[in-house]
C-alpha cells in the first residue's frame, strides 16, 4: 500500500485520481459501480450562470479511438445546481469540484462566485476550452489575453481552489499556461477535447448537428501527455493530466510527464467501475515497483 | 430505482433468426440474473473489432429461466463483431438501463407495433402484458416473410397481425397499412421500430385519441444520462434517451406527427 495522497493546491486529494467533467454526470449516476470514498474527486458537468440547451440531436460520433461530440454545455444552471443538486453533493465523500463555464468574464465571476458560498465545494475548475458553444468557452482559452481576463475576473470572484482547464487547439499551450498562472491560478488541467469533424459521405453531411465536435478517447493521449509534459517545464502550478486515460498505466504515464492529479474521461462511458480500478492498479503498480508514495514519480520524466 | 450492474454472461445458444438477426440466449457467470423490465435495454461491450470503443445498447428481448434474451442486428463494426459469437463465448453487459413500457398501468386491449429488429423488447413486453391477464395484440411488420422474426414466440402469447412489404406473409404493404387498425380500436399501443414507422404509428394514435408510447434508439454513449449525448426534444427540452427514455409517450415529444 504505497501513500497515494496529493496536493493541489490548497486542495488535499486522497489520490490522484478524478473524473472528468462531462463525463461522471453528477456522481450519483455512478453510485453502483464506484463508491465516492474510492476517487480523489470527481468534477462534475460544466455549469453556466443562467440554463443551457445544448445542441441539437446528433451530439456524439464515434471515430477510431474515441468519439466526437458537441453537447453543448447542457445544465441547468449554476442557481438550480445549488438548491437541487448541491444537497446531494455535499455529503460524498470526496472532492466535488464544479466546471464552470460562461460566454464572458463577468457572467464567469457571477457563476463563480456562487459556487464560492457552497462550503463544500472546495474547488472549481474553469472551462475556457469548451470547443463546442458559439459563445464563449474556448474562444477565451485560445488567446493569452482571453485567458487572462476570464481567469482575472473569476480570481477576484473567487476564493477557494480555482482550477483552470486548458485547450489543446492552440499554437502554444504553455504560453496560454503562463497567461493564467500570471493571473492568479492556483492549477491547470489539461487538455480538453481537440476539435474534430467526420462526415456521412452518403449524405454529404456532417455527423454532427453543429459540424464539428471535441474528440476524446484513446485516440488523443499522446497529445495530451506532450501538452502535460510541455506545461510542466513551463509553469510552476500543479497539473491535472487528463485525456484518453483508459488504464492506471496511461495515468502512470501523465504523471511522470508532469501531472500531479488526473482525470477519467471518455473510459467511464466504457467501463462505469474504471475509475476505482485505476486507483487500485496505481497502488499496486507503485508497489510493485517498490516506490512508497506516488509523488517520486509526479514529473519523473 | 433499479440497481445496475456489470456482469460477464456466457453465451448459451446463438441462433440465426434470418440473414442479418442473430439471437443470442445468455446467462450470467454468477447465476444472479438482475430483475429487467420489459423495454429496458443493455450496454453490450462488443469482442475487439476495428473502430469500436463504446459499448452498444441493445434491448432486452425476453428474459426467462435466468436467461437474457438479446436480438442483434449485424450492421456495424460492433454488432458484426457480436453477432460472430458462438456458444460458450462471453459478453460483458450493464444493466438494466433506462425504463421500460408502462406495463402496470395498461388496461384494456393493447397493441405492439414492431418493424424489423425493433420487435425484439415487444416479446417481453408482450408476456408481461399475459402475466397480468391482458391479451396483446401484436402487429408486425417487414420487408419479407423471413423478417418477420420470432413469430412462433409471439403467437404463444397474443394475437398475432403481419404486414409484409412484398406480400410474402400476412397482409401486404406498411403496419400503418393493416386492415385491423380500421377495424378495431385500442385502449394502448406501445412500438418499436425504424423512426419513420414509428412516427406513422403515432400519427395514428393521435388521429384515434390512442395512449401510446415509442421506443426511441439514439446514438449514446454512456447509458446512464452522465453524457448527455442521446438527448431527444421533448416538452421539457432535451432530455436522455437512456435515463428518461429510451420509451416515451408520444405525449411527452414534439414529433410534428
Amino acid at each position: 500500500m504505497a501513500d497515494l495522497s496529493v496536493r493541489l493546491a490548497g486542495l488535499s486529494l486522497r489520490n490522484p485520481v478524478m473524473t472528468a467533467s462531462g463525463t461522471f454526470g453528477y456522481g450519483f449516476e455512478f453510485k453502483d459501480f464506484v463508491p465516492m470514498s474510492k476517487l480523489g474527486g470527481i468534477v462534475v458537468k460544466g455549469t453556466t450562470l443562467m440554463p443551457r440547451e445544448g445542441n441539437d440531436y446528433p451530439r456524439m460520433v464515434e471515430t477510431a479511438g474515441g468519439m466526437l461530440n458537441c453537447v453543448g454545455l447542457q445544465n441547468k444552471g449554476v442557481h438550480y445546481f445549488a438548491k437541487y443538486f448541491y444537497p446531494v453533493l455535499k455529503d460524498f465523500d470526496t472532492n466535488v469540484i464544479v466546471n464552470v463555464s460562461g460566454s464572458d468574464p463577468d457572467n464567469y465571476a457571477e457563476c463563480a462566485a456562487v459556487i464560492d458560498t457552497l462550503d463544500h465545494i472546495p474547488a472549481i475548475e474553469l472551462n475556457i476550452s469548451c470547443p463546442n458553444v458559439k459563445d464563449g468557452g474556448m474562444a477565451f482559452g485560445v488567446t493569452c489575453e482571453g485567458a487572462a481576463s476570464v481567469v482575472k475576473a473569476v480570481r477576484a470572484a473567487y476564493h477557494k481552489t480555482l482550477i483552470v482547464k486548458l485547450s489543446p487547439n492552440v499554437t502554444n499551450i504553455a504560453d496560454i499556461a503562463r497567461a493564467v498562472e500570471a493571473e492568479g491560478a492556483d492549477c491547470v488541467s489539461l487538455i480538453n477535447t481537440l476539435m474534430g469533424m467526420t462526415i456521412d459521405i452518403e449524405r454529404r453531411q456532417p455527423r454532427l448537428s453543429i459540424g464539428t465536435g471535441g474528440l476524446s478517447g484513446p485516440a488523443v493521449k499522446p497529445v495530451a501527455v506532450r501538452m502535460v509534459h510541455q506545461v510542466a517545464k513551463a509553469i510552476k502550478l500543479p497539473i491535472v493530466g487528463l485525456g484518453g486515460i483508459m488504464t492506471a498505466e496511461d495515468a502512470i504515464e501523465f504523471l511522470m510527464a508532469g501531472a500531479t492529479a488526473i482525470e477519467v474521461g471518455t473510459a467511464n462511458f466504457i467501463d462505469p467501475a474504471v475509475s476505482g480500478k485505476i486507483v487500485d492498479g496505481i497502488d499496486s503498480w507503485l508497489d510493485r515497483h517498490g516506490v512508497s508514495h506516488v509523488s517520486e514519480i509526479i514529473g519523473a520524466v | 430505482m433499479f440497481m445496475k450492474y456489470i456482469k460477464d454472461f456466457i453465451i448459451l445458444s446463438r441462433e440465426q433468426l434470418d440473414e442479418r438477426n442473430v439471437l443470442l440466449r445468455l446467462r450470467p457467470t454468477d447465476g444472479q440474473m438482475p430483475e429487467c423490465k420489459p423495454g429496458q435495454f443493455v450496454q453490450v461491450q462488443a469482442p475487439a473489432a476495428k473502430d469500436t470503443l463504446l459499448r452498444l445498447p441493445i434491448s432486452i428481448n425476453n428474459v426467462v429461466d435466468g436467461q437474457l434474451w438479446l436480438m442483434v442486428q449485424a450492421i456495424g463494426e460492433g454488432t458484426k463483431a457480436i453477432c460472430g459469437l458462438s456458444e460458450g463465448d462471453s459478453l460483458n453487459l450493464v444493466l438494466p438501463l433506462g425504463k421500460g413500457f408502462s406495463i402496470s398501468e395498461a388496461t384494456g386491449r393493447v397493441l405492439l407495433v414492431g418493424g424489423g429488429v425493433g420487435i425484439a423488447p415487444l416479446l417481453y413486453a408482450g408476456r408481461a402484458l399475459k402475466e397480468k391477464g391482458l391479451t396483446p395484440t401484436f402487429l408486425l411488420g417487414a420487408r419479407t416473410a423471413s423478417g418477420i422474426l420470432e413469430r412462433e414466440l409471439f403467437e404463444q402469447v397474443g394475437k398475432v397481425l403481419i404486414t409484409t412489404e412484398d406480400g410474402s406473409l400476412g397482409e401486404r404493404g406498411f403496419v400503418t397499412q393493416h386492415s385491423a387498425l380500421q377495424s378495431e380500436r385500442f385502449d394502448k399501443i406501445m412500438v418499436c421500430g425504424p423512426k419513420p414507422m414509428m412516427m406513422a404509428v403515432a400519427r395514428y394514435a393521435r388521429q384515434t385519441n390512442t395512449d401510446c408510447e415509442v421506443s426511441l434508439e439514439n446514438m449514446m454513449a454512456c447509458g446512464l444520462g452522465a453524457c448527455l449525448c442521446c438527448v431527444e426534444k421533448t416538452v421539457k427540452g432535451n432530455i436522455c434517451v437512456c435515463t428518461e427514455g429510451p420509451v416515451f409517450n408520444i405525449n411527452q415529444l414534439t414529433w410534428q406527427i
